[in-house]
């Protein structure tokens, strides 16, 4: 053996540049492939007179060109295929990311949404030619608002904390409505982040209100804190420890009685979906995650899609425009909605998602839809009854879709939820959730999803079991983790104290 | 059900293993009087083939195969196949946020990328990782920009988009946030600077205006920039043409830019996913909303990319954050990436000069029918021009239906003044034989009405 195939492959990598074997190839930026004269387009000849843009422009003509790269198109292929390869992705196995629900992606969907008369309809076409488009969003309202429980939707939010927004600011509107907009909305300190950004921009005072010994909402504490100036509850349900709060309809009713109203943060939807309807259980309006419950693909952050659905009386308030049929069965936008909150988003939303959350909802119907609840909660029983003897489970309650444990155990050993995460990508998984909800100290939050089969969900366990082995017997192992990564664990303090956020020349 | 990779006996298996008698002992928390006790009332479980069948059907109910000349905010260019081809990779398509740096270097090195490359167009020194689109990031900037003055009002042009400006309306509603519009000056289309002058005061955190404005009119920002940094107000530009800068001068006296880049790669789609993008100066970086990359280096000093500053944002910060937002347009944002990576330096100037060439013989053409007028010529445009017709728009639009042509936009609903104007896209998809067509058939109608 050489010296150099002794060094680590992470030094050999550097030197050699194209060492490693063809799925962890290196790449280099796009800008530092570039060079001048390379195309990978062809425009047809122009078919009109040419101009002189400096002519037509004056002062404002572009007079340096931007400084973007220049490839052929073999290289781009080969480029982002390479970047691809390093992602980790459901295709490729379990994505345990709790609260984010990464179950499998159908790819009718992504064929359906790329069908000619939907990818390129205009949005300001007219309405009598947009007819194919509003049946498919008025069928996916419909689903959406029978599934819920509630009586009417705007598909317009763009994902899901901008469904928050557009449901705080449908609670505000009402409320004014009532002449008093009132000034706080409480918030269980179990919740994501999101949720007291939204009550902040929607220019509601946040209360925090602290989870009892279950980890569920401590009605007292409630009733104590609930009163004419509350606005509403933000509540997830199930919690972000993933347990179905038994005592909503009391919940619900404490609200009601002081005025205040029940938002629901539909994160995490995939526990519900056939089997109960928030509609039925006292919430007056609520969000939906259409990349998380509706499978439409997660895209490394986005696209998503944030439908609110909310209760008859929330109706008036909601974005303009809103979808309408006339009695000749035609479809059209209504835009005349005086006590409407206004616009959320340019157009009627992320359409596209519609196609795919709709595709998806057919090729389950009623029976795949609530076989599907079914399989995700039986997925994160499976793992909690296979994992509780070696990791700290900090609240008992039964769990729904997701489970939640705490590194107590492993912290005892130094080693903390951040480095069994780290781990387990060793193993070929992705990690769970590190560190939320916050009311679990290094907690792991494991969402498996209905998409793991049995196998999978062995291996998972498997990789877990030895995970927490090695911090009994190796935890420096563990906490120098990941070893299998083409690179290590990354200097973030330099990242965020010195930024370099773009590519420039030498 | 196809996507349940489960048999019958393996879910009776793993109850047993849990202890459960049936699945409906996990569901026994849920209160007895809730739980659903029937079926959902959806359409039945369809086999792929009828899915496909459905959405066909529904494609073909919309109108198909017309040359259209609508923009306003949406344009449709060419979309190079392999865009499709590389964002399909279940790896870009089936991973989520990159919070786990080693195993999303790739997802964290395309947006780095993206933030080079809107950096590089837009003159400014550092953008985002994406918005959810041009409106809310117009938005999100005035909020941004009343961050970093400690102002609480702003100024916006009428030429903003108007949806722009009833998204801004929504985002500001419950903040104490006025913020006054501003006219045009009628005979170019452009901002009415003396207006603006005096609408700008000491309290003003922004000046917001959009260029290309809404009637394709170029806006002279070096004059807008003086009258708003002179009173210290920020001053933003949204852009909602992003093709537009590979010809047009980049708003470098801007203090945000706010761009819309659907028109980098990325389908019409009845008007989304699209995807927005915020670029700034380095000096305002702490208070830019969303995610941003960042380049390091790991343990063995190989270089790598992750997620930073994330101190700005709701996970860490909760309702302290410089906005709510989360998931943005990742995937959108990679489809313009690869689009800008396909065109280059080069092909981006070649493409707009295109878009101008034709917009050009649009103009002409189509403004010398009987009848049609070119509003607002006194300024520079891009591809977007406003004709005020004598027949209303009622009138032609069907006649131009017949030769499968979708024509301009009617204005009238958000500027009652101009009458029948209407607003005409001309990009690289539209050719001279669809603008002579249109022309004729405009042509056709009453001359004097």
């Amino acid at each position: 053996m050489t010296t150099e195939t002794k060094a680590p492959l992470a030094e050999v990598n550097r030197v050699i540049g194209k060492v490693r074997p063809h799925q962890t190839q290196n790449e280099r930026l796009v800008f530092e492939k570039s060079a001048p004269g390379k195309k990978a387009y062809k425009l047809p000849p122009l078919d009109v007179p040419s101009v002189d843009p400096a002519a037509l422009l004056g002062d404002a003509v572009r007079k340096e060109p931007a400084g973007l790269p220049e490839l052929s198109e073999i290289e781009i292929i080969r480029h982002f295929t390479r970047l691809s390869t390093w992602n980790y992705a459901i295709d490729l196995g379990m994505y345990p990311l709790g609260s984010c629900t990464m179950k499998y992606n159908p790819r009718v969907n992504e064929f359906v949404s790329r069908i000619e008369g939907l990818a390129e309809a205009h949005p300001y076409r007219h309405d009598e030619y947009a007819q194919g488009i509003l049946d498919v969003i008025d069928l996916l309202q419909k689903c959406l608002i029978e599934i819920t429980g509630m009586d009417a939707i705007t598909l317009q939010p763009a994902a899901g904390a901008h469904g928050e927004f557009t449901g705080i600011l449908l609670v505000r509107a009402w409320h004014e409505s009532q002449g008093n907009a009132r000034k706080k909305i409480i918030i269980p300190d179990s919740a994501h982040g999101t949720n007291p950004a939204t009550a902040a921009i929607c220019g509601y005072q946040v209360e925090n209100l602290k989870s009892n010994a279950d980890g569920g909402i401590d009605l007292e504490a409630l009733a104590a804190q609930v009163d004419e100036e509350t606005a509403a509850l933000m509540l997830t349900n199930p919690s972000t420890i993933g347990v179905f709060e038994e005592q909503i309809h009391k919940i619900a009713d404490i609200l009601h009685d002081k005025g205040a109203l029940l938002y629901m943060d539909g994160a995490n939807m995939n526990a519900l979906v056939g089997k109960v309807r928030p509609g039925d259980f006292g919430v007056d309006v609520m969000h939906l995650n259409l990349h998380k419950t509706f499978s439409t693909p997660h895209g490394g952050g986005g696209p998503g899609s944030g439908p609110v659905a909310c209760k008859r009386f929330l109706e008036p308030f909601l974005p303009t425009p809103v979808l309408y049929t006339r009695e000749d069965g035609t479809k059209h936008w209504e835009y005349d909605r005086p006590q409407s909150v206004g616009r959320v988003r340019a157009f009627f939303g992320n359409t596209g998602m519609f196609i795919r959350a709709l595709a998806y909802i057919l090729a389950n119907g009623p029976d795949g839809l609530r076989q599907t609840t079914e399989d995700a909660v039986l997925n994160a029983n499976y793992i909690r009854k296979k994992l509780e003897d070696l990791y700290e489970l900090p609240y008992k309650t039964p769990s729904m879709h997701e489970v939640v444990f705490s590194d107590k155990r492993q912290a005892a050993k130094g080693v903390k939820t951040g480095d069994i995460a780290k781990r387990l990508i060793d193993y070929g998984f992705h990690p769970y959730t590190v560190s939320f909800p916050l009311i679990v100290p290094g907690a792991l939050m494991i969402e498996p999803t209905e998409s793991e089969s049995v196998e999978e969900l062995d291996l998972f366990i498997d990789a877990m079991r030895s995970i927490a082995k090695e911090v009994e017997e190796t935890p420096e192992l563990v906490k120098s983790a990941p070893h299998s990564t083409r690179v290590s664990r990354l200097d973030e303090v330099t990242a965020a104290r010195k930024p370099v956020l773009r590519w420039k020349p030498e | 059900m196809r996507y349940l990779p489960k048999s019958p006996a393996e879910r009776q298996q793993m109850l047993a293993e849990i202890g459960a008698d049936s699945i409906d002992d996990l569901f026994a928390v849920i209160p007895e009087e809730y739980r659903l006790r029937r079926d959902l009332d959806v359409p039945r479980q369809q086999a792929e083939s009828e899915i496909i069948n459905y959405f066909r059907a529904a494609g073909e109910k919309n109108a198909i195969g017309y040359a259209s000349f609508l923009g306003a905010g949406a344009y449709r260019h060419y979309r190079p196949v392999i865009i499709d081809v590389l964002v399909q990779r279940g790896e870009f398509l089936t991973s989520y946020t990159p919070y786990q740096a080693e195993i999303t270097q790739g997802t964290l090195q395309a947006i780095f990328e993206f933030q080079t490359m809107i950096a590089e167009l837009t003159g400014m020194d550092v953008a985002n990782a994406s918005m959810y689109d041009g409106s809310t990031g117009a938005a999100e900037a005035v909020l941004m920009a009343m961050r970093v003055t400690g102002r609480h009002k702003a100024v916006v042009t009428r030429t903003v988009h108007p949806e722009y400006r009833e998204v801004l309306g929504t985002y500001l509603r419950y903040r104490e946030m006025p913020f006054a519009e501003v006219d045009y000056v009628a005979e170019t289309g452009r901002v009415d600077l003396a207006a603006l002058e005096a609408a700008v005061t000491e309290e003003t955190a922004a000046v917001l205006v959009q260029s290309p404005n809404f009637f394709g009119v170029v806006e002279d920002i070096p004059a807008i920039a003086e009258i708003a940094h002179k009173k210290g107000a920020l001053l933003i530009v949204s852009i909602a043409e992003a093709v537009s800068l590979g010809v047009v001068r980049p708003p470098v006296e801007a203090d945000i830019v706010s761009m819309e880049a659907q028109s980098f790669g990325v389908a019409l789609s009845y008007g989304g996913p699209f995807v927005g993008v915020l670029a700034t100066k380095e000096k305002y970086l702490r208070q830019i909303p969303g995610r941003l990359v960042g380049q390091t280096t790991d343990r063995n000093g190989s270089r790598g990319y992750v997620l930073t500053l994330s101190t700005r944002e709701q996970h860490i910060r909760r309702e302290k954050a410089t906005s709510n937002i989360c998931t943005n347009q990742a995937l959108v944002a990679l489809m313009a990436t690869i689009f800008l990576t396909i065109y280059g330096k080069e092909g981006i100037r070649e493409l707009a000069e295109h878009n101008l060439a034709k917009a050009a013989y649009g103009v002409k053409t189509l403004s010398a029918t009987p009848g049609t007028k070119l509003l607002f010529n006194g300024a520079p445009r891009f591809h977007e021009f406003v004709l005020q017709t004598a027949e209303d728009s009622a009138g032609w639009v069907p006649r131009l239906r017949k030769k499968k042509i979708a024509g301009g936009l009617a204005l009238k609903r958000w500027y009652p003044e101009l009458g029948n104007a209407t607003l005409w896209c001309v990009t690289e998809m539209i050719t001279k034989h669809h603008i002579d067509t249109a022309a004729k058939a405009l042509a056709a109608g009453p001359v004097e009405a």
